[in-house]
């Protein structure tokens, strides 16, 4: 129920906290909204000597725009994302997903930058990100770096933020015009997702002329499905179409088994979903 | 670590323990026992109050976390001895059986309320949707929130305008900060 001791630091910029990183020992962990770390303390499946706490940095929290990319702070809480403009605008595709997190409690204290860095598989931000190329701009004893969604997601939460860096801000290409949806299934309220799938259209007349589509909880890390994309690019958006074009969901994919689902059921949701996020998308 | 919080309208200064839970501090340091926890992995919501005009699970919130902040237990609501509309309307539609859950559906129906003064069913169950009830099915406490709602709307009385001055303010200490 109680977390075991910690030491406790809040950095006011991220220079101080890359800084108070670097002096730590390596059982440092950084807190952001604390809507996953603080319940792992709580079941003391881990105990940290010290956390560094983002919450006091400013410049890590709001959304701006960048030419044609959107900056998205690391500390921006979900509830923000949700009621941002420009990402209502420009990437809505990140809304409808953060839309479906959790409850509205934990939506208002967890963070954009926080669930993407915790990389749980069932986390619902991580495969939109990498469906609309995401970048992520890591901070670090050695100045910035930019890795982009598709090499940022390691493996079950792990990803390339090394021990002494933290992410600061996720850089996302403008689709604006285009449509999107967020397909999420599961059981009972505030839940993981079972499977995911995101889905980001651009059409023309009838005719999809872009596809982005990810798949949430199909492997070990967010799944871009490709095939889908291609399959749908030059198609009319009707339904015939979009089944067939869903059908190549599983390439690239690698389900386990747990007690929510089997593999053959997570596969058979894959398509289903697939199906009904590009459905949603294209006729919204 | 020092901290300053103010809890339902008073100024507290005290040295907390970085690990100390914020609703730890508000039951043990400050006696304000309404506050309930009931679970251990943040997702029951008995233990949802206001930090700066937002719900949040005060389990899963650190006391350092709140330094500076304002805080709002379900034990801050009632004024003059009287209880608040949202409180009332759990009493008058029997939104509670144990009662244990209670202190939770309330703050958060405060805060759906703040959002949508007159919510929809689906909407009063997706805004509770971080609350759990073990005893009353829920549709007595969807039936308490739309019953709020109603009570508290303009020109339902004097205590409508209380709260309507209360939202006011959440929504000024929500703009304030997301400024900041
Ligand atoms: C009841 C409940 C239900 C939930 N349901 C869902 C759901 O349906 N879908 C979903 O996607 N999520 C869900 N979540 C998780 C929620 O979205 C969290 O907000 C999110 O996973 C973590 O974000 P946080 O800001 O709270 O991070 P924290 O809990 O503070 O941190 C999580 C991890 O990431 C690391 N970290 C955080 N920020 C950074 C950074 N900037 N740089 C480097 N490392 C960092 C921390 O060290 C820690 O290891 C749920 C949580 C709860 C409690
Ligand atoms: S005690 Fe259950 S969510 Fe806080
Ligand atoms: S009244 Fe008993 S848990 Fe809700």
């Amino acid at each position: 129920m109680i977390p075991a001791a910690f030491d406790y630091e809040a950095p006011s910029t991220i220079d101080e906290a890359v800084r108070a990183l670097a002096e730590a020992d390596d059982e440092v962990k950084i807190l952001a909204g604390g809507q996953s770390l603080l319940p792992v303390l709580r079941m003391r499946l881990a105990a940290p000597a010290k956390l560094i706490d983002l919450g006091r940095i400013g410049e890590l929290r709001g959304v701006r725009s960048d030419g044609d990319m959107l900056v998205i702070g690391a500390m921006t809480s979900h509830y923000d994302v949700q009621r941002d403009p420009l990402l209502n605008e420009h990437a809505k595709l990140l809304v409808m997903a953060t839309d479906t997190v959790a409850d509205p409690q934990v939506r208002h204290r967890g963070t954009f930058g926080g669930s993407l860095a915790h990389a749980d598989p069932a986390g619902d931000l991580l495969a939109p990100a990498l469906a609309l190329d995401a970048e992520m701009v890591i901070a670090g004893p050695r100045g910035r770096r930019t890795v982009p969604a598709a090499e940022f997601f390691v493996d079950y939460f792990t990803t390339a933020v090394g021990e002494d860096e933290l992410l600061c801000e996720i850089r996302v290409p403008k689709y604006t015009g285009w449509h999107a949806h967020y397909e999420k299934f599961n059981r009972v309220a505030q839940a993981w997702s079972i499977v995911g799938v995101a889905a980001a259209v651009r059409t023309d007349g009838h005719m999809i002329a872009e596809a982005r589509v990810g798949l949430t909880n199909m492997a070990s890390v967010p799944v871009r499905a490709r095939g889908v994309e291609q399959a749908l690019v030059g198609q009319e958006a009707t339904p015939e179409a979009i089944r067939a074009a869903a059908e190549h969901a599983l390439d690239g994919t690698s389900p386990t088994t747990d007690g929510n689902a089997d593999v053959a059921y997570r596969e058979h949701l894959a398509k289903v979903l697939t199906s009904r996020a590009v459905s949603a998308a294209a006729t919204s | 670590m020092r901290i300053t919080v103010t809890v339902d309208g008073t100024r507290y200064t005290d040295d907390v323990e970085p690990r100390m839970l914020l609703v730890q501090y508000l039951r043990e340091q400050l006696g304000k026992v309404g506050t309930v926890v009931g679970c251990d992995t943040s997702n029951c919501g008995a233990c949802t109050v206001h930090v700066d005009g937002h719900s949040v699970k005060s389990c899963s919130m650190l006391a350092v976390q709140a330094d500076g902040s304002e805080v709002t237990t379900v034990e801050g609501l009632s004024r003059d001895g009287r209880m608040h509309p949202v409180q009332e309307a759990f009493h008058d539609n029997h939104a509670l059986q144990c009662g244990f859950c209670t202190p939770g559906m309330i703050m958060q129906s405060m805060d759906l309320l703040a959002e949508d003064a007159d919510p929809d069913e689906q909407t009063v169950r997706e805004g509770l949707e971080g609350n759990l009830c073990r005893c009353t099915g829920y549709q007595n406490i969807v039936r308490a929130v739309q019953d709020a709602a109603h009570r508290m709307r303009p020109g339902a009385g004097p205590d409508a305008e209380r709260v309507a001055d209360e939202t006011a303010m959440s929504e000024q200490t929500r703009a304030e900060v997301r400024q900041s």
